[in-house]
């Protein structure tokens, strides 16, 4: 079974809760797939081992075969071919590695050479949690190829949390679309409440079940609730607008390490999660 | 004109909140939105909106069933896996890069025009904004704040504004950099957490890489003391001045849920703890305020400089 942590937007606390999920539970597996800006290990301090580079394929143009017929930088979408007078250039941050200019080439001068664009990273074998994250190389543009290589590691015989990156692009997509239900992090709050709808928005285009971890609780109002009531989503979990909280947060501390009576809300919340999962898509 | 980016390397540090309390407080801004990902500013600000367009996005592949044979030839040049296994096209998977046009043999595949998201031109109590709606599933989003900041600087200009403070995306990709190209300051607001102080290195950065002038504050700084000295000394370090810090209080969430920036909720409701943090930042926006006037001074000194050789 596969669990994506996501939300509208950041800062709401989907590390927190997948994390702290993931602590609470026996045999899962985490994966960190919020590849821009991969926080989880912030939170566990394992020396992570590289066990996979992802490339992203980008042309390579042979200029003593290139006849400057310009449909190749003609072709490309993403502008990362321009043709000059007496030569093509091209920007391999622009690539999104689609083929196309090598199709298009008549002349046969395109190759297509692989160029690093992230790196998968776990846990080394033994440690008390099975954790895997994607880091994309900074300047690069292309989440999705780093998500999916990432998803690849999925090791089907547990069940998965996944934390999914902010809001509502491509990248999040990606996650959501391959999990069996989602966790939505929000605070009842007009800001958490909008962004909280944007989430929603998505994983229901996606046909995903949804439901709702109220973060931060007690401050603010009643919206969350009163809508997830209205549309029977399920409130999973309440975590307190605490200081202790928020401290330990701010320290790179797990709280169900320090606060060991949360490991039980966890727990249960997993349970719930299973029976809901269960019931909405017929998994195990 | 001048312009002012608050921007964060990372979600919920106080951007909104800090630029929804600055509008307040400056006389003749215009806004700009750039959070086009998850626009919040609006929620407090409650625009009128006067005029909306759409932004164009990457195109989207379509496949006429009339024509396709099914011979899956589509299916197999694309790198995206965007083709469908009964030949029909997933929105969210099709990057428009068009070699499934190319490659079909029957002609059957086209593209098509698709709507990114839209850029709003709205009028609110502070004074005219401009911001956006980004579409689920769509990334084009650096194009998207681009389309903003022209309304915006289009706005500043029909109501004679002399500032236009920007709504800045987080993180610190393109769209992040297509909202701080150009603007004559950049506020940074961080947070003393294990990663408040790396987002805020990344921040600067960029902030460096494109030559803008940077200036720095800390929320909720309270939290972690430790953490907070932490970022004091790399501001040190790195020359950048620390205007401000904000204790962390649950004033900016009561002002919120009123709808209210912090200045107006704190002159509506009496609350001492709310004045004193209205202080706070009423004096953290007289400080941006005199460094935008001396940036001016000094250009328009060079200015004068240059006139004066020539």
């Amino acid at each position: 079974m596969r669990i994506a942590i996501a939300s509208g937007k950041g800062g709401t606390g989907k590390t927190t809760v997948a994390v702290n999920l993931a602590l609470a539970l026996e045999d899962v597996q985490l994966l960190d797939c919020d590849v821009e800006e991969p926080n989880c290990n912030l939170f566990l301090g394992f020396e992570l081992e590289p066990v996979e580079e992802v490339n992203c394929l980008v042309p390579e143009i042979d200029p003593d075969r290139c006849t400057l017929c310009r449909n190749c930088a003609s072709f490309c979408k993403y502008n990362a071919l321009v043709s000059l007078p007496k030569k093509i250039l091209s920007f391999p941050s622009l690539c999104h590695g689609c083929g196309g200019c090598s199709l298009v080439c008549p002349a046969g001068a395109i190759e297509e050479k692989p160029e690093p664009i992230g790196v998968i990273k776990k846990a080394p074998c033994g440690s008390p949690l099975t954790f895997l994250c994607g880091t994309l190389n900074i300047g690069k543009a292309m989440a999705t190829p780093v998500i999916r290589s990432l998803q690849n590691h999925i090791d089907e015989s547990k069940p998965v949390i996944i934390d999914s990156p902010p809001g509502t692009a491509c990248p999040v997509l990606e996650v959501m679309e391959c999990a069996d239900y989602c966790v939505l992090v929000t605070e009842s709050t007009p800001f958490g409440f909008h962004d909280f709808l944007l989430a929603l928005e998505a994983a229901k285009a996606l046909n995903v079940p949804v439901g709702v971890v109220l973060n931060r609780d007690g401050l603010g109002d009643s919206r969350v609730e009163d809508f997830c009531r209205a549309e029977g989503i399920p409130v999973l979990l309440r975590i307190p607008d605490d200081r202790t909280i928020a401290r330990l947060y701010s320290e790179g501390i797990p709280f169900v390490k320090e606060m060991p009576e949360w490991k039980k809300k966890f727990e249960h919340m997993f349970g719930t999660i299973k029976g809901l999962a269960c019931k909405n898509t017929g998994v195990q | 004109m001048r312009q002012l980016a608050i921007i964060s390397g990372k979600g919920g540090c106080g951007k909104t909140t800090l630029t929804a309390a600055f509008s307040s407080l400056s006389e003749n801004a215009a806004l700009a939105d750039c959070d086009v990902d998850a626009s919040d500013l609006p929620l407090i600000l409650k625009p009128q909106v006067i005029n909306r367009e759409n932004c164009p996005g990457l195109e989207l592949a379509s496949i006429d069933p009339n024509l396709c044979t099914g011979c899956s030839i589509c299916r197999e040049v694309c790198r995206f896996g965007a083709v469908l296994e009964n030949f029909t096209i997933n929105p969210y998977g099709c990057e428009g890069c068009a070699v499934c046009t190319v490659a079909c043999p029957e002609n059957a595949v086209s593209l098509v025009p698709r709507v990114s998201g839209q850029a709003v031109s709205s009028i609110t109590r502070f004074g005219p904004m401009a911001h956006a709606k980004l579409d689920i599933g769509e990334e084009a989003s650096g194009k998207l704040v681009n389309m903003v900041r022209k309304k915006a600087a289009e706005l500043a200009d029909q109501y004679c504004c002399k500032l236009i403070l920007i709504d800045g995306p987080p993180g610190t990709g393109c769209p992040v950099m297509a909202a701080i190209t150009g603007t004559d300051l950049v506020l940074v607001v961080s947070e003393p957490t294990v990663s408040g102080l790396h987002d805020l290195k990344r921040a600067v950065e960029l902030t460096a890489h494109f030559k803008i002038p940077t200036v720095a504050c800390i929320n909720r700084y309270d939290i972690n003391k430790k953490k907070s000295l932490e970022i004091e000394a790399f501001c040190r370090e790195a020359g950048i001045p620390l205007l401000a810090c904000l204790p962390y209080t649950d004033i900016t969430t009561k002002a919120m849920v009123k709808e209210e920036t912090v200045i107006e909720y704190a002159a509506h409701w009496m609350d001492s703890g709310a004045v004193e943090f209205a202080n706070i930042v009423r004096k953290l926006w007289e400080e941006i305020e005199m460094r935008l006037s001396e940036s001016f001074e000094k250009e328009t000194c060079s200015r004068a400089l240059k006139i004066r050789k020539s």
